[in-house]
């Protein structure tokens, strides 16, 4: 089922651009966090990125949502220069960040912070058709429409911020720790989540500190270490890196 | 209940509809922008102003004044926001308090000069109306339903609408909304100018019951402020709520003195209020 992420009423899913990083510094005030990252996402790809904590790789989504500006480096998604747009026109190119920590409106209802993730005007006009599909998606939210989101469990918090960003009908989808906070049982929905979110042809760019369970939906990641790529390659290839797996999975 | 301090119920919940809408207008600006506009009292002045100038001085119909001043306090809010507010956004609060002072008084200055210091009354009235045992006033009523048809369209604008919706999202979080595709500075001056709007709403209602002159702004001024205080700074419900606590306190408080002595009680309301609940009387 592609509904759910199709751009318009009776249109194809959009094929989307290749997301492209290259030589990325950037950083906040005097402090540098990424120093020449590389990275790239194909279209239909799920492409993780882990590390330890102050890695850098919430620093590396707020760039590529155009949060904060590199400072040095090219940023590309298909012909688009995302280093020279404007960040609040970036949903309206297919680029939803889901970010750390969720940052639902706690105030809103469920409805409402969908409508606020409809606010871009090429989405308003698609509004009641995607929000039907993202309650197709998660029926519970249909259940909890009326309910102020700060309400919710976390889990059902992260369906709802997942939800927020699938209103402007992305290309590609920016998870910034969907897991974080949550119990274990909670922490295999959302994975379950993402691997559904995927399956129906989404590009997905997810960061991590769970790295067993991530490298488990993605099909390759990056290894960020102090700002910079540590290592990168398929998910098997990574999982059967003994550097790997001494460092992020506990193995030997 | 004794007629007379029923009729100063009456007239105090009369009173909360006007005093409601510039504590709207106010959070609103404050909820969205986070800059307190000091000079909110002015900017109903000015609207005050050109309601009498248009009416009594250019001969237009009074409705016709009540239509334009809205748009042209809306404008003034804009304005405000554009040239005075806007460079100020990353500076210290202090620094925006003094600029919107500062605007406070280059407004009553500016009047002064166009206008002298004369009280300026747009001489209409409505006859009273018996209700029961007491009177109220034609006036105030209709000033109170125009308040309150003002507070509803601006709750159905923020419920119900797109911007409305961000505006009341923004007032939580405005870092995050460049990823919804919301730019904040849009929707600061989509506020402004509704904060200016309501400024002009409020003008047309004063300027019925009170003379204008250029220190107008100070017999409602202070109090709006209070009420922004006592209902919780940004919080719009606990506003409005507040708005009519108010104003049946400064109503029936002049029931037993003078209107001055009115005054008194509901600043001393005030402090107890802000020692009990310094968050405001509605902080969740």
């Amino acid at each position: 089922m592609s509904a759910a992420l199709d751009r318009g009423a009776g249109t194809q899913a959009a094929p989307g651009g290749t997301l492209e990083l290259s030589g990325i510094h950037a950083g906040y005030g005097d402090f540098q966090a990424l120093f020449g990252i590389g990275l790239r996402v194909e279209p239909g790809e799920a492409v993780g990125v882990v590390g330890p904590n102050g890695a850098g790789k919430t620093t590396l989504l707020r760039v590529i949502s155009g949060l904060i500006r590199p400072t040095a480096g090219s940023l590309r998604f298909g012909e688009q220069d995302l280093a020279a747009t404007p960040a609040h026109l970036l949903p309206s190119l297919g680029i939803a960040h889901v970010p750390e920590n969720r940052r639902l409106f706690p105030h809103l209802t469920v409805e409402e912070n969908l409508k606020v993730g409809a606010f871009s005007p090429a989405a308003r006009a698609h509004f009641a058709e995607r929000r039907d599909r993202v309650y197709d998606l998660f029926p519970r939210m249909k259940q909890r429409r009326h309910q102020l989101a700060g309400t919710m469990s976390g889990g059902e918090q992260q369906m709802c911020a997942i939800g927020r960003a699938l209103m402007c009908a992305p290309r590609i989808l920016l998870l910034d720790e969907p897991s974080a906070g949550l119990a274990p049982i909670v922490v295999k929905q959302v994975f379950d989540l993402v691997r559904r979110i995927r399956e129906e042809g989404l590009t997905v760019l997810i960061v991590e500190q769970n790295v067993a369970q991530v490298l488990r939906v993605v099909d390759r990641a990056y290894v960020l270490e102090t700002g910079r790529v540590a290592a990168e390659g398929r998910s098997a290839e990574l999982v059967a890196d003994p550097a790997i797996r001494r460092s992020y999975l506990g193995g030997h | 209940m004794d007629s007379f301090l029923l009729e100063a119920l009456v007239n105090g919940i009369l009173l909360g509809g006007v005093f409601a809408l510039p504590a709207l207008g106010l959070n609103l600006v404050f909820g969205v922008v986070d800059v307190v506009w000091l000079c909110y009292a002015e900017l109903v002045m000015v609207g005050m102003y050109a309601v009498w100038f248009l009416y009594t001085q250019a001969g237009w119909p009074l409705w016709m004044a009540f239509a334009a001043c809205l748009p042209v306090v809306s404008l003034l809010g804009l304005l405000l926001h554009l040239f005075v507010v806007r460079p100020l956004l990353a500076a210290p609060p202090i620094n925006q308090v003094l600029a919107t002072g500062g605007v406070l008084f280059l407004l009553q200055g500016a009047m002064t000069l166009i206008f002298r210091t004369d009280f300026r009354s747009l001489g209409v009235d409505m006859p009273p109306m018996e209700v029961g045992e007491i009177f109220v006033s034609g006036t105030k009523l209709a000033a109170f339903c125009a308040a309150l048809v003002g507070a509803a369209l601006l709750w159905a604008f923020l419920k119900f609408t797109y911007v409305g919706t961000a505006i009341r999202a923004i007032a939580r979080d405005r870092e995050v909304m460049p990823l919804m595709g919301v730019d904040p500075q849009r929707i600061y001056l989509i506020a402004s100018a509704v904060g200016g709007a309501l400024a002009g709403l409020a003008a047309c209602l004063l300027v019925v019951q009170l003379d204008v002159h250029p220190f107008v702004g100070l017999s409602f001024g202070p109090i709006t402020f209070m009420i922004c205080v006592m209902g919780g700074l940004g919080n719009m419900l606990g506003g409005f709520l507040a708005a009519f606590i108010m104003g049946i306190i400064v109503s029936v408080g002049g029931f037993w003195g003078t209107t001055e002595f009115s005054y008194v009680v509901a600043f001393a309301f005030f402090i107890v209020t802000i020692f009990a609940r310094p968050r405001g009387l509605f902080a969740r």
